[in-house]
């Protein structure tokens, strides 16, 4: 609908049983309205779209009446029964529109900065981080909706979550089914006693992975000497035969049919995969890694039952396979992985891609001579030389966990004084007596006390109890503050709003710090405009940090003054070295009058 | 807290190794007398020797230009002249502290202007150390020691290695380093010390109550720590000084391999001989020209 309002009449019901109230539905851009008939009726409805989440209705062939459900961010929902359908569908498309658009309005307002360029996709993955974390979310709602930093800018220190975020976004390949798929049933036509396979693409797929001699004859027979259809054929029979486990019958059906016999012989390319394989066994991990080890590909392992060597049957073997053969086949297909990702829709298709994906692979595998070579290497040195070994045991250190507290706390109070400590430590002790006369006096005093003995009392009472005053008030009162509990912070005395809010001001100030430090020296006039802007936010967080202090409880308006401190210290640090530049600039500006900026 | 090893045989019985400051300019310059802080201290002594029969008390002066053992309660059975005006221990070792002052003037010499008047603390701790070392391997049942320092001198940052070295033996021995200051400023090696090995740091604001201040504080056996509320320190000063011309410094470049402390860059640590990288495309040519390694 072209139109930016639709008007319609319909009943209002507030659940599925309610009758209705019938009145007129008056939907624009913005909201929704609904007026009953009655005006002596309650019933009234103005709900903006902004609320509206999502809509359902009821089906145009069903036998149900025309109902339209709008569902709204409380998960309540309103209920509207039209007239008609064609009323219905009205309404639906007009929502439609209205939710799609508000959908994108507020990506828009994010985007519109014409000097970026973004996909579509580093868009997606700012919009997942914003909404994943939501520390992120309200410092970019405080920071970028509000002017103070552009989105370029917040996000240019981001770049590492962003890259983290996209290499999420790579899909898992997934890998084959695990099950087995000569457990496939066929579905078997009674009556005709014919027997019908469904072959997917996917299962196709997996054949060729597993049977290679299978991809082999595929890609040789099909199309030139038969269809696919009678290739297929003759593989179910031959799995038939397999499955019957009739060695005989199989032997005499692949003397007769060449084709078949393909199927029914054991796979040779299994084999001689097997082979290299076992010679590209890093000899350290095995050094008698040798052919007798190939046998996945034997009947029976290679074992043979009843201590015979199995004389009788030598050409029939070549049609027999075991169970386990299958099974350990079709384990290293899945484990190995796909080698093909994409969706395939035809047989040859699936043939062609599984081929070039082993060229691929076997191209990128070293020739024989070299893996030899490297073999040689690294047994050279990973062979262990005992006697020029050191000892193994190494002096451990215990772990030894401190109370971070400790450290933080204590730091707190020094950070204050050791600025004024630092100049007076190094002062001399002022001595205007020579070294003879200094020792002398010493000696004297010696001297003195071996005459009178000791003082008498060692030291006055009141001293004494004052002195035990203080200890005590001094113990009692760090105890007090820093808290019984060894886990426990300040921060987690506070009530929580007071924490939140004291952690969302630092990580704020942090990011303005961040970027206001980084634009020193002022070479553009963007930079200059931009660091104006940071000063002015960051001269509005003081009265917040102020009222912050004012809605804490009075015993605890101590610990938060001392937390907020730095925050201001760094804040002055800051705005100080503002208006030095600034300073700096308005004489320089005089003397240089070519609009140097 | 240093809880007592398997050789304690009585849970309050101490150990005590003090380090007693004897260095000359900074009692002469000191508010309280040095006949004042040594009666004080004297009796300190005495009453922790009452405390518990059990009790050892070793002394070792810190001088200025040497340290020596004073006193050892272990070896001074011999009771001395009682006259009835000092307890009986105290002849004796007061005779040794003015042989030791003696000594120790001999061996000063001209010293140059400007240099911080400092005790060799690190003399005396290692040699307290050395004598706890000593205790740990005579077999003998002893009680776990602890270690008292009564500094008022300032620190000498040229000592700055040695006493780190002496503090992290102390902590690998688990001996606490208690620490009394009665100096003017702070002293950032003892508060360190006691910081790291576990002890006790405090500086009394009333020197004239010193003698109150040894008893409730530092006469506490370790055991008794453990439900005794000591008072804690309120911030330790972390700064450590250069290896190189032994200033104190707040930031500077440290050795990966060995940890030394520079004030300035260097191109090589001085300590382990490891050679500090410089530009970044430098370190890629050297990193290039080892992998070009002819095979054999």
């Amino acid at each position: 609908m072209a139109t930016g309002h639709v008007t319609k009449r319909a009943k209002y019901k507030t659940t599925i049983k309610d009758p209705g109230t019938p009145g007129t539905l008056r939907m624009n851009l913005e909201k929704i309205l609904f007026v009953p008939h009655n005006p002596k009726s309650a019933i009234k409805l103005d709900v903006e779209f902004r609320y509206i989440k999502g809509q359902k209705h009821t089906k145009e062939g069903s036998n149900k009446p025309p109902w339209l459900n709008l569902t709204n961010n409380q998960n309540g929902s309103f209920i509207f029964e039209f007239e008609n359908y064609s009323d219905l569908q009205g309404c639906r498309d007009f929502v439609g529109k209205v939710l799609a658009k508000s959908g994108e309005v507020s990506e828009k307002s994010s985007v519109a900065y014409p000097d970026e360029q973004l996909s579509a996709a580093e868009m997606e993955i700012r919009i997942k981080l914003l909404q994943e974390d939501s520390e992120l979310q309200k410092l970019h709602k405080q920071f970028v909706l509000s002017g103070v930093l552009t989105e370029a800018e917040f996000w240019a220190t981001r770049k590492k979550l962003q890259d983290r975020e996209a290499s999420k976004k790579k899909k898992q390949r997934l890998g084959f089914k695990s099950a087995m798929i000569s457990d496939i049933k066929p579905s078997a036509d009674g009556r005709t006693n014919k027997v019908t396979f469904n072959l997917t693409p996917e299962i196709i797929l997996q054949i060729f992975a597993e049977k290679p001699a299978v991809h082999r004859a595929f890609l040789s027979y099909v199309p030139n000497k038969m269809s696919e259809r009678n290739f297929w054929t003759k593989y179910f029979r031959a799995e038939y035969l397999h499955s019957t486990k009739n060695s005989i019958a199989a032997a005499a059906e692949a003397a007769e049919d060449e084709e078949l016999a393909v199927f029914l012989k054991q796979d040779d390319i299994l084999a001689s995969e097997a082979r290299r394989k076992i010679r590209r066994v890093d000899p350290t991990l095995d050094m008698e890694a040798d052919e007798g080890d190939d046998y996945t590909h034997l009947p029976d392992h290679g074992l043979f039952r009843d201590g015979n060597k199995g004389m009788e049957e030598s050409q029939n073997e070549l049609y027999k396979r075991t169970l386990s053969q299958d099974i350990n086949r079709h384990a290293a297909v899945v484990l190995e992985g796909r080698a093909v990702d994409l969706e395939l829709e035809d047989t040859k298709a699936v043939a062609e891609a599984l081929a070039q994906s082993k060229r691929e692979s076997s191209n990128k595998g070293e020739s024989d001579g070299d893996t030899t070579r490297e073999r040689l290497d690294r047994l050279s040195r990973m062979t262990e030389i005992e006697d020029l070994q050191g000892s193994n045991t190494l002096p451990l250190a215990p772990l030894c966990i401190k109370d971070p507290r400790d450290y933080f706390d204590s730091q707190q109070a020094n950070a204050l004084g050791t600025s004024g400590d630092e100049l007076s430590g190094t002062e001399q002790i002022k001595c205007s007596l020579s070294i003879p006369e200094v020792y002398g006096s010493l000696r004297a005093s010696i001297s003195s006390i071996k005459a009178m003995g000791l003082n008498e009392p060692i030291v006055k009472p009141e001293v004494a109890h004052q002195v035990f005053d203080a200890l005590t008030y001094s113990i009692s009162n760090t105890k007090h503050n820093i808290g019984k509990n060894s886990q426990e912070s300040v921060l987690d005395r506070l009530p929580r709003k007071t924490k939140e809010d004291l952690l969302h001001h630092w990580t704020s100030i942090l990011e303005l710090l961040k970027h206001f430090w980084a634009s020193y020296p002022i070479t553009t006039s963007y930079l200059y405009a931009k660091v104006n802007r940071l000063k002015d936010a960051m001269s509005n967080i003081y009265p917040q940090l102020e009222e912050l202090k004012g809605s804490v409880p009075s015993e605890l308006r101590n610990q938060v003054s001392l937390l907020v401190r730095p925050m201001h210290q760094a804040l002055d640090a800051a705005i100080q070295h503002y208006e030095a530049s600034m300073q700096k600039r308005s004489t320089q500006s005089g003397e240089k009058p070519n609009g140097y900026v | 807290m240093a809880s007592a090893p398997s050789k304690l045989y009585a849970d309050d019985v101490s150990l005590v190794v003090v380090l007693l400051d004897t260095n000359l300019f900074f009692w002469s310059s000191s508010s309280v007398s040095f006949s004042q802080f040594l009666s004080q201290v004297l009796a300190f002594l005495n009453a922790i020797l009452t405390l518990n029969q059990l009790n050892q008390v070793v002394v070792i002066a810190t001088g200025y230009n040497s340290c020596d053992y004073i006193f050892d309660s272990a070896l001074d059975l011999n009771r001395g002249i009682e006259n009835g005006r000092m307890p009986a221990m105290s002849s004796s070792l007061l005779q040794k502290l003015e042989k030791f002052l003696i000594k120790d003037e001999q061996l000063s010499k001209e010293e140059p202007e400007g240099r911080i008047k400092s005790s060799l603390f690190s003399g005396s701790l290692s040699m307290s150390l050395c004598y706890m070392q000593r205790v740990f391997r005579s077999g003998a049942l002893h009680p776990h020691p602890r270690i008292l320092c009564l500094q008022g001198s300032p620190d000498g940052p040229e000592q700055y290695v040695a006493i780190m070295n002496a503090i992290f033996s102390a902590q690998r021995s688990k001996v606490p380093i208690d620490s009394c200051y009665i100096g003017a400023q702070n002293s950032a090696f003892l508060q360190q010390a006691s910081y790291i090995t576990g002890g006790v740091h405090h500086k009394p604001q009333n020197l004239d109550g010193l003698f109150q201040y040894l008893m409730t504080i530092f006469a506490t056996d370790l055991h008794s720590r453990s439900f005794i509320h000591l008072p804690k320190s309120v911030g330790v000063d972390f700064r450590a000084s250069c290896f190189c011309h032994k200033n104190t410094i707040d930031m500077g470049y440290i050795c990966s391999v060995c940890l030394s402390i520079f004030c300035k860059h260097q191109k090589k640590c001085s300590t382990c001989g490891s050679v500090f990288g410089q530009a970044q495309s430098e370190v890629a040519s050297a990193s290039d020209k080892k992998r070009k390694t002819p095979e054999t």
